[in-house]
């Protein structure tokens, strides 16, 4: 039996146990507290005004100089806009939860996989699960732009279907026991549309892998610093691994504390090596080698028991991922930086930026993806968390409010990319086959720009290199050493001065080396799993995963998919980065559409009265639809070498037959014609993969509509026995209802009273 | 000495409120790293089967490492 959501208001099979308090705050209680008091008008008139005025010094007043505080007042008065008034309406008209009803974590419990857990402790953890590398790089390259495109879609973005597609897919599935994305597509989208989807997130799976680990080798590429101290963390890891298993198990905070300060001494000692004979001998790398080096690892990662690299690294990467934006929010307020960059570049426009190429629409929304609009935020939104949610209410806070947060940490990544100066900015970011990859022709390139306010000399690259113990920072493509130029910048102006600029920039590189080293070990083994589970329908054994020839060779051909593209990026004589990065974005955004359609389905399954409000969900699904088949067809189609992958193709072809020896060497031309296929051939896939999936969700959703479906096919309501407060500050009522809780059963709640 | 008087609950009363501020962080921070899934999954034991034999840390840790490496989670870009 499944409940009808039209009918299920004051429906008798959630009558709750009269002998229990309250189990939810009574609906006239919760219609009593939204109603507007003075103090609440003056406190939201002021944020509305703080923030208006904040949008207007960015994109109104904009003088020489904007003072980095604008985007912080921007972005949080914006967020907290859109969390009260957006995020209710999608709650009352949408979601419509409802805490008399037992959630998985209730119903389910095993006290392992499905636990009710704390709503403060679960959005750190499900901000922790979402928020990666992606945020950190996105922004970074969006810059050539100029920073208001990249911060407007940023900010609105976020609020309109960012947000909205994490909190949306986490209420959905948390009402299904936590089925996972492409279960859910299955059931709602049938055969055709559920196998499309599952191709379309394997697919996408091995593309930001390969992406990811791209930006990997583009920051520890000649930096004997970097590879030092990146592969000190595996020893490290090793090491917490064993502590946790043989030494002291269950110690997490404490194993992460010293893997902390381990990793301080690796960063630090890093230095030391770089400077001395040996350690460059060893540690000086070749891309090439170290993108060997990455593949290697990936598949012995991926084979290792969780317990040894993974599950330690994870903690670590917990640890410094909410330290390091903690820290780096205080620090942009403390130093207020002043930002250089115009709002708008000629390269918006004439989408020929040295960095990417492409026009402001619709290559900003695709280079942006995590922070406005992630896909993959659906895999993290249905999986581990809708297990662990305590109260229906509550996934407003967790699935909303943390892509908000996410948002904000790539709002931090732009200002920080930002605060550089423009010159070095492009040294750093333009492809190798622009810059020529030495300082003198780097710098006759980026002044040949012809942008105002930039005049780079030779003295300016070789200092900051010099400071940041870098051999060279030209053409050090990708987003991560810009972004960890940006923090070293901002952060030697509190701790440390000039000195200590070396010490943030290797620090910055090893945090998102660490997010990604675990993005690509995890990725692996999501995606082997995926591929196992494929196989085993036609050779069972396959399925069986303590079967280890299974394991084995699924795993290596995962990693032979992602170490393909990531060699063809690191090799690609037209830069790797600038011509790869879109697809990553494009596959990004089309896992968002994916998981907007089977949300949209569902919605229009749920009833007649929710039909008038699904134009919530189908914004954001038109928007990205449009935006990634636009994408896809200029890069399938544009006759413009520098954008289309045929094109570029065709141009190459062409000047191979005719022997035509301007475009390069015969192998470089060769390798230009195998790449451009390469991507031209992804984007073809992707782009139909998408089609199908948005076209069945549409007739899905209309027959639903047409025959007055009631029902969406969650799981029968279950009553539920216990309470906690929605969101992250209690209100009156909550308060008044967790005292009864706690006069009722002393243990109540007691967790988070801190004892 | 009135005024010492007056001065010292005070100060007892910050101290408590400090105190019980730090307790907070250190709970958030415990719990949200995982220290206290085995305090939780015992916690669940006891109340749900209460007959059922509760096993030890070690195990528990082991039992759920091989769960993860049975159903592996996906982390985000």
């Amino acid at each position: 039996m499944t409940s009808n959501p039209e009918t299920r208001r004051g429906g008798g099979a959630l009558a709750q146990d009269p002998s229990l308090p309250p189990v939810a705050v009574a609906e006239e209680k919760l219609e009593r507290e939204a109603r507007w008091t003075l103090p609440k008008i003056l406190i939201w008139t002021a944020i509305a005004l703080l923030g208006g005025v904040a949008w207007v010094m960015l994109a109104v007043v904009r003088g020489e100089t904007v003072n980095a505080i604008w985007f912080v007042f921007a972005a949080v008065c914006t967020y907290l806009i859109g969390y009260r008034f957006y995020s209710k309406v999608i709650e009352r008209y949408i979601t419509r939860p409802d805490d008399r009803r037992a959630t998985p974590a209730e119903r389910q419990q095993d006290g392992k996989d499905y636990v009710p857990t704390d709503r403060r402790v679960l959005y750190g953890h499900h901000f922790a699960a979402i928020a990666g590398a992606g945020p950190l790089v996105g922004p970074v390259l969006a810059a050539q732009m100029g920073f208001l495109p990249g911060t407007i879609w940023i900010i609105v973005g976020v609020v309109l279907a960012g947000a909205v597609q994490d909190y949306t897919v986490l209420f959905f599935s948390m009402r299904r026991g936590g089925r996972s994305i492409g279960q859910m597509a299955r059931d709602v989208l049938g055969k055709v549309g559920g196998t499309a989807a599952i191709i379309a997130s394997l697919l996408i799976m091995i593309i930001i892998v390969a992406i990811l680990a791209l930006v990997v080798v583009n920051a520890l590429g000649e930096s004997p610093w970097g590879v030092f101290s990146v592969s000190m963390t595996l020893p490290i890891a090793i090491f917490m691994g064993l502590y946790l298993r043989y030494l002291r198990p269950g110690r997490i905070t404490e194993v992460s504390l010293i893997g902390f300060v381990l990793l301080m001494a690796a960063i630090i000692g890093g230095g030391a090596v770089a400077g001395t004979e040996w350690g460059q001998a060893i540690f000086h790398l070749d891309r090439s080698v170290i993108a060997w080096g990455i593949i290697i690892y990936g598949f012995i990662a991926a084979v290792l028991p969780v317990w040894l690299l993974l599950a330690p690294r994870d903690y670590l990467s917990t640890f410094m991922k909410i330290g390091v934006i903690v820290m780096l929010a205080g620090a942009i307020v403390l130093v207020r930086p002043e930002i250089e960059v115009p709002a708008f570049t000629e390269f918006a426009f004439t989408g020929l930026g040295p960095v990417f190429s492409g026009t402001l629409f619709p290559f900003l929304f695709v280079t942006i993806a995590c922070g406005a609009l992630s896909g993959f935020h659906a895999l993290i939104s249905s999986g581990t968390t809708p297990k662990l949610v305590e109260k229906e209410r509550q996934t407003r806070f967790i699935g909303y409010g943390g892509m908000l947060m996410e948002s904000f940490v790539a709002i931090m990544a732009l200002v920080a990319a930002i605060s550089i100066d423009q010159g070095i900015y492009y040294a750093m970011n333009a492809p190798g086959a622009l810059t020529g990859g030495t300082v003198e022709s780097a710098v006759a390139f980026v002044n040949s720009l012809g942008l105002t306010g930039v005049n780079l000399t030779p003295e300016m690259l070789t200092t900051t290199a010099q400071q940041v113990g870098e051999e060279s920072i030209v053409s050090r493509t990708g987003g991560a050493p810009t972004l960890a130029l940006g923090l070293a910048h901002i952060m030697h102006q509190i701790g440390g001065g000039v000195a200590m600029m070396g010490f943030w920039y290797h620090f910055a590189i090893m945090f998102e080396a660490l997010f990604i080293l675990t993005a690509v070990d995890a990725g692996t083994r999501v995606a082997r799993f995926m591929l196992q589970d494929s196989l085993g329908a036609w050779m069972p054994k396959f399925r069986d995963i303590s079967w280890r020839p299974g394991v084995w060779i699924c795993t290596a051909i995962m990693v032979a998919g992602w170490g393909y593209i990531l060699i063809l990026g690191v090799t690609d004589p037209l830069g790797g980065i600038n011509t790869f990065f879109p697809l990553f974005g494009i596959a990004n955004q089309l896992l968002a559409a994916i998981a907007l359609a089977v949300v949209f389905a569902i919605v229009a399954k749920r009833g007649p009265s929710y039909v008038r409000w699904l134009w919530i969900i189908g914004l954001p699904l038109a928007f990205t639809a449009v935006i990634t088949i636009t994408a896809s067809m200029y890069k399938i189609f544009s006759p413009v070498p520098g954008i289309g992958y045929w094109a570029n193709n065709a141009k190459y072809r062409a000047a191979q037959a005719a022997g035509d020896g301007s475009l390069g060497e015969p192998a470089v031309v060769e390798a230009v014609i195998r790449n451009t296929a390469v991507q031209g051939t992804l984007s073809i896939i992707f782009v139909v993969l998408t089609i199908v999936v948005i076209v069945v969700a549409a007739i899905s959703a209309i027959r639903s509509i047409r025959a007055g479906v009631t029902d969406d096919g969650e799981d029968a309501p279950v009553p539920s026995r216990r309470f906690a407060p929605a969101g992250l500050i209690p209100t009156p009522a909550e308060r008044e209802l967790e005292a009864q809780w706690r006069e009722h059963d002393p243990e109540h709640g007691r967790a988070s009273a801190g004892h | 000495m009135t005024v010492e008087l007056q001065a010292r609950p005070a100060s007892v009363a910050v101290w408590r409120r400090v105190w019980g501020a730090a307790a907070r962080v250190r709970w958030f921070v415990t719990t949200l790293m995982g220290d206290r899934a085995y305090d939780t999954y015992v916690a669940h034991c006891r109340a749900q089967h209460p007959d059922a034999p509760v096993p030890t840390e070690r195990q528990f840790w082991r039992d759920r490492m091989a769960d993860q490496d049975r159903n592996p989670g996906a982390r985000c870009c």
